[in-house]
Order: C-alpha cells, then structure tokens, then sequence
C-alpha cells in the first residue's frame, strides 16, 4: 500500500490551493479518504475519533452484500438456462452459469456507480464540499433490488432520479428522509411497469414456455403454497431480484452487521416480529388460501429478509431512539404482509412498507422523545418536585 | 386611458409568480397537467375569473362593507366561474369532462381570493385588470410546462398527437407512467422552484 501513499502524496499539491486544479480538490480528497484514514484531527478541544468512520463503515455493508451478490449472480445463469432446459440440475455447468450472471450484472453494477458517483461528485463540485460516501453502499443495493433484465437506459433515469430527488435536493448523504435504493426501485416500479412486475421481468431472457412467476406471485393470483421448495428458497434458487432470493446469504451478511453493530439487531428483530405477528393474525381470520400461507414463508418469499437487514437498518432513514426502532421496525414488518396479502397490486409489500416508514420515522422519533420527557416530568412531580 | 403599469403585468410572470414563489393555487396544478390540452384550457379559465373577479371587486370596492367583503367576493366569483364552466360544456365539452370538479374548484382557488383580498380591494379597476392579467399568466406560464413535460414523457403525445416516433418504441422506449400521477407534477413544480431560485437569489429563504 506504500505506493498508493507514496502517489497521493506526490500528485497532491496540485489539488490544494494555488496548485493546478483547485477545483478538483473535492474530488481528490475522496480518492485520498478512500484509500486512507485521513490523519487531520480536531483543532481545539479534546477529540476521540473511531478509526471506524464513514468510508469504513461502508466498506463492511458492501463486503456484507457479497454473498448476496455472488449467489445472485450464480442464480441470474442458473435460472436462464433451467427456462431453457428444465431438466437442468443445478451444478450442471456451473462455469457456464457463473460467466452469463457476471455478463448480466456487471453493465447493472457499471451504470449503477457511475451514474450515481457522478451526481455525487457533480454536487460535491458544485457546492464546494466533501465527497459523501453515501453512495458506495446505495449504487450495490440499487442493482440487488433489480431484476435481471432491466433496461440500462430506465435504470439510470432511476437512479438519477434518486440520487438528485431523493439525496441532493436534500442536503447529500445524512440527510435525506428516504433510502435513496429503494427510491431507484419505486421510481422504476411506478414509472415503468412492465419492466418491474409480471412473470416475465424474473428471469433474464426467459423461454416462454418456462413459468417464471416468483412465489410471491404464485401466491398473489390465487395459489394455495408457493412451488419453490423451502430448500430452494433459502439457498436461493428461485427467480426475482438480483440479490433478495438467498436467505442463506443474506443471513451471513445480516451476522456481520450485528457483529460489527452497524446494522441495529433492534430494527431486524422488530421487522420480522411484526412480520410474524401479521402473519398469525392473517391465519386466524383469514379466509383465502394467502391468508392461511404459514407466517415464515413471508420471511422466505421476496425481498422480506433483504430489506429487513440492508434496508430497514439503513442508520440515516430509520428511527434513532431505542424504543423507537422497536415501533418502526415492527409497523414495517405488519405493513409488509399486510400490502403483500391484501393489496392485489403490489405483490412485493416490502419496498413500500420500509419507504412508508422511513417518512414516519421522525414522527415516531418525536413522540417517544415527547413521551420520554413527559414521564420524567410526572416523576420528578411525584418526588415533591417544584413545577419545571 | 390610465398609462399601462407593466410592472403588474412582468412581476407575477417571474419574481411574485403565484404558484412558484407565493405558493398558490397548487392543488389545481396537480390535478390538470397531466396532459397539455386541459392544462392551457384551466389557464385561460382561470386567467378570465381573475381578471373579470378582480374588475368587478375593484370597482365596488368602497361600497362592499369590509365585513362581509370575502362572501361577496366568493358569489361574484362563482358567478363568473359558473359562466365559464358553460362556455366550456358548449364549446369544449371533452376537456370540460376532463377537468371535472376543478373548473368549479376555482372558486376557491387561493390565486384569486388572493388578488382580490391583497389587490383589487385597494387599487383601481384598470390596475386591478392587469395586475389578474399578470398573475394569470404567471399561473397558466407554469401550468403549461408541466403539462408539456407530463404529456411528452408520460403519454409521448402532445395536444394529443404523437411526437415520439414509433422507432424509438420499437427500440425498446416506454413511455414514463409515473408522469401521469400527481406527485411527478409536484416534483416537476419543485424542480422549477428550485431553477428559479437559482438563477434568482433574492428569492431564497434564509
């Protein structure tokens, strides 16, 4: 790594004030953060600063999105050519499927961080500050979220979109209200239907003769279980977005989140309590065969586990107090299943119950702060004291 | 003849635009741009009641007793917006279908209970002419971009006619369906918002 150093130490003075391209110095300085813990400290006072800051803290959310990745690429091959010839097992040309997922996703990858860092360090130019390192994490979820076939072109109008209306017009990365992912999802979601919904999107240039209905769509037009076996769904070979269909691997990534506590274990606990708590309140009075689908196949279908780990726990959008996490985390599991089982036009509840949360969480925020004060102020008037 | 008070008529177009810097009349604005044809009808609607409204007002305006003022500005208002509502069933009956309830809804429009209240109550019938003139405009010059924006993104058509060649659907273009709902008409008016306050600093909060 010395030789790393050793070049941003020499190109350096060309970035700083009287060098050649002040202008870029935004620019630069993200490349330098990047690469190294930067070495400035606080000017005055005392300071104790984590090594752990931003840029790190990013780093290990996208090495926790690897497995993810890397089944859903296997899966994005597996799928095409089991619609091809469904006689296929699954170790059958394991190079040949690999090879087809990574020519699918690396243009998705491409387009996602281009377009996406580009806005940033546009911004980042225009206003004359640092290089937020939002976007290291945002420009993985966006092409995990996305079917495999989805159209580079309406892609980069999503993520445009969500960079600039969701993040920028904002203030930049920890500001903004709504995860900026999920917003490049709902925005192609609404805007381009026929590209994000349907049983032809699943699966990259499907046969048409092969069914690639998802479970969840099974479900959704009237089937009593879901054809995918659980075996299937938890290792994650069935069809759907890019990197929501292991369980298995989205679960090593959610164990290192907790271990390296960045992901709240509040916020993914809630999530699926609330899942599992609308679940047995549907099996108690449903009446259709949706209803009476046992709870935990919710967690297993779709993007329930995926946004639970990646996106619910998102820091900046969630709530921040502790007793507010339980409550966010749990309307959004009920919310979930909720959409998923009643509303017959969204098959995926979960995108739209984390987003309808992320605009509720400062309420929640507030009410527990108020409710906090409150029971502190009838305490204090319970020991004799005067009115505050 | 009065002299011509250009001021009235420039100033809602850019810097006291009612919709983007007053914050007016929005509801409207959301709910007929979704296609350019009934955006530009609303606006001439909605251009004639100010200027008729604010005539009328002005030239009763010492003889109204201020404390009934706003319930005689509302009949005269729902007088003129119920002679337009007929012209439009006579002449163009499809748009009048399209715009619905929102031709009756400019009773209440606040950009004109708002000119009356802050203009032609206090100012002579000419000025008061030109000032619902101005702010008219400032209304349907917002109106018809978005509706432009909306239509040609969200339907491919404009005034109904379809612009985007058929090529580029065969290449794979869809058309936007998000366009057409509401809350993109919010965002396209936020983003003109935001351009204008760019280019025009006095504008901006502090």
């Amino acid at each position: 790594m010395k030789w790393v150093r050793n070049l941003l130490d020499n190109i350096k003075p060309n970035f700083e004030k009287g060098g050649k391209f002040p202008w870029l110095h935004s620019t630069f300085d993200a490349f330098e953060t990047f690469a190294f813990v930067p070495k400035t400290t606080t000017k005055s006072g005392a300071h104790f600063r984590d090594a752990l800051d931003m840029k790190r803290t990013m780093t290990i959310v996208i090495i926790a999105l690897l497995p993810a990745l890397l089944i859903g690429t296997y899966n994005i091959g597996y799928q095409h050519f089991l619609s091809l010839d469904p006689t296929m097992g699954l170790f059958d040309d394991v190079w040949q499927n690999l090879w087809y997922g990574i020519v699918k996703i690396l243009p998705i990858l491409v387009v996602s961080y281009g377009v996406g860092l580009g806005i940033e360090f546009a911004f980042a130019q225009l206003r004359g500050h640092e290089v937020n390192e939002g976007y290291l994490v945002s420009g993985m979820l966006i092409p995990l979220i996305m079917p495999p076939d989805v159209p580079l072109w309406q892609l980069t109008i999503a993520v445009i979109f969500a960079v600039v209306i969701g993040k920028e017009v904002f203030g930049g990365t920890g500001m903004n209200f709504m995860n900026p992912a999920l917003l490049a999802r709902a925005f192609l979601f609404f805007a381009f239907p026929s590209s994000m919904s349907g049983d032809k999107v699943w699966i990259a240039e499907k046969a048409d003769a092969f069914s690639g209905a998802t479970p969840l769509a099974e479900m959704m037009t009237g089937g009593t279980m879901p054809s995918t076996s659980i075996l299937d769904m938890i290792i994650g070979f069935m069809p759907g977005s890019i990197g929501e269909t292991s369980v298995i691997a989205i679960a090593l990534g959610a164990i290192l989140l907790l271990i390296t506590g960045i992901g709240s274990w509040k916020i993914m606990l809630s999530v699926f309590l609330g899942g599992a708590a609308m679940g047995l309140t549907f099996n108690m009075f449903g009446s259709n065969s949706y209803t009476q689908l046992p709870f935990y196949y919710h967690f297993l279908m779709g993007g329930f586990m995926f946004g639970a780990v990646f996106m619910a726990t998102d820091p900046v959008t969630a709530a921040q107090t502790n007793r507010g996490k339980w409550i966010y985390g749990f309307l959004i599991g009920v919310m979930a299943v909720l959409i998923r089982v009643v509303n017959p036009a969204y098959p995926e509840g979960m995108m739209l119950s984390i987003l309808l949360l992320n605009v509720f969480a400062p309420l929640i925020d507030y009410f527990v702060v108020d409710a906090n004060i409150k029971m502190r102020t009838k305490r204090w008037k319970l020991k004799g004291g005067t009115n505050v | 003849m009065a002299e011509i008070n250009f001021k009235l008529i420039k100033n809602p177009l850019s810097k006291e635009n009612p919709i983007t810097v007053q914050v007016l009349g929005i509801c409207s604005a959301l709910a007929v741009t979704a296609k350019l044809e009934p955006a530009v009808v609303m606006s001439i609607s909605v251009t004639v009641v100010i200027i008729m409204a604010n005539l009328i007002i002005s030239l009763l305006r010492k003889t109204i007793p201020s404390r009934i003022r706003i319930i005689v500005q509302l009949v005269i208002v729902s007088l003129l917006v119920i002679l337009v509502d007929q012209v439009l069933k006579a002449f163009v009956y499809d748009v009048s279908k399209q715009l619905s309830v929102f031709v009756g809804l400019i009773i209440t429009n606040c950009i004109v209970m708002g000119r009356l209240e802050a203009f032609a109550m206090s100012n002579k019938p000419f000025d008061s002419m030109l000032d619902g003139l101005g702010n008219g405009l400032g209304y349907a010059i917002i109106l018809i971009v978005v509706g432009f924006v909306r239509e040609l993104f969200g339907s491919g058509t404009l005034w109904d006619y379809p612009v985007i060649p058929q090529a580029f659907y065969d290449m794979g273009y869809q058309n936007n369906s998000l366009m057409i709902m509401p809350p993109m008409a919010l965002i396209l008016v936020g983003l003109i918002i935001w351009i204008q306050r760019s280019r025009n600093k006095e504008l901006c909060e502090k």
